[in-house]
């Protein structure tokens, strides 16, 4: 990252001022109905958390660049330009209190895409230095390390090798000519080594062939959290570089909301060409299997559960039925919370909440919504399809006092499984090339 | 001036002046905008856009869902009486409609008189209530700018002298609807230049927002 300073900020804000946010701004009347929309406003009742307001100094910029009026006021010297130390007082409201989860977006009455700004807001916001410790720390790493939490690879080779212990199937690595490239999240690799496991169970039994990356494990996008174009480019490069060497068809985002927004909207956008392979989710890529009678499960959860919509995969990503079909296809007892799908609550730890410490706090006063969505359902088992949400379910659960288990889909699908009594045969319907 | 002049002139050379400044505006605010351009989309859209664009441009007329109505009813319900009334009152009273009619032929139906009275009684307590709203309810005072208030003030004068004008109130019947004339020109004047022109460029960001939504196979 070279120097950041006010000047690179306001440059970078002017690049990412476009027509959609022209008309946003332009639009915008202060009726306040984004702030009843917003998490961090509604379980603070601070205004200050008004989606629209976190993004003043770029509409500021706007007004004074970018309209004949503002630029007239600008020359009589009427306008106020916009400063590092206002920059600076931003940041609790771009980073602290946004989780990018879109849900202003779905209510605006004129239609301003609050959300897609704010991530264009954080553009600046990182070029004047002006972003968390936290999220650069956790960029740092993804650049350096290759993962935000400081994951590296043997730690997903010791992570394939208890899975081998415990299924005695071997994880692909490297494979060239797979069909899918599976990509994981550092929290799943740290905190869910059962996803691994899911989905390696899974993949055996539907007969597809998968591998992941010695080079390219890790799903996340620091880059696009912290909002530096250029880091999320490099990131994004290497999981192309991966796939295109590998030759895959399909590249498979994990259990993570962002991950999977990350990859495969900004993704060729970024890297400014299209993908020559396919990104899916891998709940999509499930509903595909069951679609297709690969997915063969036995037996349903008779416990009272609901689905906590990952906002990145749902709202943001357009996934909505697919977690759905699975769910319904292990369970007896699916309830819907009050606001779910497109208009679900956030997590409240999205949007590199949950990297950022100066959040920590504010993060869990946010989960209050989520809690209230709970409680008036009277669930006893709450299913996610997001290691980053599911990490902070566990966590506002627990501070709350809930006693309820937060399981991840993949997972809980797995354990449905039809176990295949034929190991040996299907074993070489998988086609590992040899040399693996 | 007198009574006789001031009128001769606002609906005349005033109206001319202000007519021109607000086309002119919204041409140079529309090119304001759409000079910026988008970026094109580069990752496999599973739509193109297009259905869901125009679906989200008529969408965003109703509320979004019943949480957020719960919220923020008074906005809703004060917000749709002014629109409604404002545009009951704009269009579908017959002095209006002949007016736009001899400026562009274009000719429909109106509403008995007594009726529209009704409406501009309720854009004016609608107006009056957006007002108190603002400067009580937290998000609102916290969010308004001078600008706001400005906006309030400039759309309630046509409709408050209207109403006077219409009712032979204060001042001659004359004078008043010079005043009325003068109102709505200095309103089509501030148009083009303030948030007021959301009423054109809500339009394009519906468009923008439910055309990216569509493109990614998004609910919007
Ligand atoms: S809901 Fe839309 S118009 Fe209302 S304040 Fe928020 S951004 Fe502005
Ligand atoms: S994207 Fe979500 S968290 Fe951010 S301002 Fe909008 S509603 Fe609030
Ligand atoms: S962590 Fe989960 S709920 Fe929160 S923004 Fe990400 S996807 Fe949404």
């Amino acid at each position: 990252m070279s120097a950041a300073t006010l000047k690179r900020g306001l440059q970078a804000l002017r690049e990412e001022i476009d027509a959609p946010v022209a008309s946003f701004f332009s639009s915008c009347m202060h009726c306040g109905l984004c702030a009843e929309a917003c998490l961090f406003y509604t379980e603070t009742g601070n205004p200050e958390y008004t989606p629209i307001h976190k993004l003043e100094p770029m509409r500021r910029l706007w007004q004074q660049e970018f309209t004949l009026l503002g630029r007239l006021q600008s020359l009589l010297g009427l306008s106020k330009p916009v400063t590092d130390a206002e920059l600076e007082a931003w940041q609790p409201l771009v980073y602290d209190s946004c989780s990018l989860c879109g849900r202003c977006s779905m209510v605006c009455p004129v239609g301003n895409d609050v959300a897609y700004m704010i991530r264009k807001m954080r553009e600046g916001m990182s070029a004047s230095g002006n972003a968390p410790e936290g999220i650069m720390g956790a960029t740092t790493r993804a650049v350096k390390i290759g993962s935000p939490m400081g994951v590296r690879f043997p730690a997903v080779q010791a992570q394939a090798r208890h899975v081998k212990n415990d299924t005695g199937i071997d994880i692909p690595v490297d494979v060239e000519g797979a069909e899918y490239l599976m990509l994981m999240s550092s929290m799943e690799i740290i905190n869910f080594p059962e996803y691994m496991e899911s989905v390696a169970r899974i993949f055996k039994q539907a007969g597809k062939t998968w591998t992941i990356s010695s080079t390219a494990f890790e799903a996340t996008n620091s880059g696009i959290q912290l909002g530096n174009s250029d880091i999320a480019k490099e990131l994004v490069q290497r999981v192309v570089d991966a796939a295109e060497k590998l030759k895959v068809k399909t590249v498979i985002s994990p259990e993570c909301g962002h991950a999977y927004t990350a990859i495969r909207w900004e993704g060729p956008n970024l890297i400014g060409k299209p993908f020559s392979f396919e990104v899916k989710h891998i709940v999509e890529v499930l509903d595909e299997f069951r679609t297709a009678g690969l997915l063969k499960t036995e037996g349903l959860e008779e416990a009272r559960l609901t689905f906590h919509d990952p906002c990145q995969l749902v709202r943001r990503g357009g996934v909505i039925e697919p977690p759905r079909n699975l769910l319904k296809m292990v369970s007896q007892n699916f309830v819907e919370m009050e606001d779910n799908g497109k208009m679900n609550w956030c997590c409240g730890a999205g949007g590199g909440v949950s990297a950022n410490e100066d959040a920590a706090e504010l993060r869990l006063t946010a989960f209050k919504r989520k809690k209230v969505q709970l409680e008036s359902l009277h669930v006893d088992t709450l299913v996610t399809a997001c290691a980053n949400c599911r990490m902070q379910l566990e966590e506002g659960l627990e501070v709350n006092q809930m006693d309820m288990p937060v399981v991840g889909l993949t997972e809980m699908l797995a354990e449905h499984l039809v176990e295949t009594p034929d190991d040996e045969a299907s074993d070489d319907k998988i086609k590992i090339p040899a040399g693996d | 001036m007198n009574e006789v002049n001031f009128l001769l002139w606002v609906r005349g050379i005033g109206f001319d002046i202000a007519l021109a400044i607000f086309v002119f505006g919204i041409m140079l605010r529309f090119m304001e905008i759409l000079w910026l351009g988008r970026k094109p989309e580069l990752a496999a859209v599973r739509g193109n856009g297009v259905a869901s664009g125009m679906r989200t441009v008529f969408s965003r007329f109703l509320p979004a869902d019943s949480n957020t109505l719960k919220r923020s009813l008074f906005m809703v319900v004060a917000g749709y009486g002014f629109h409604i009334g404002l545009f009951v009152v704009i269009f579908l009273f017959a002095p209006h409609a002949e007016l736009i009619e001899s400026v562009t032929g274009l000719s429909w139906p109106t509403l008995p008189s007594p009726i529209v009275d009704f409406f501009t009684v309720l854009t004016m307590l609608a107006l009056m209530a957006l007002l108190w709203r603002r400067l009580t309810h937290p998000v609102l005072r916290f969010l308004s700018t001078g600008e706001d208030y400005l906006m309030l003030l400039l759309t309630f004068l046509p409709v408050l002298t209207g109403y006077m004008a219409f009712h032979h109130l204060f001042l001659s019947y004359g004078w008043m609807l010079g005043l009325h004339i003068l109102s709505v020109e200095l309103l089509l004047i501030v148009i083009p230049f303030t948030k007021l022109i959301h009423m054109f460029t809500l339009f394009m960001a519906r468009w923008y927002s439910g055309f990216m939504a569509g493109q990614k196979g998004v609910q919007s």
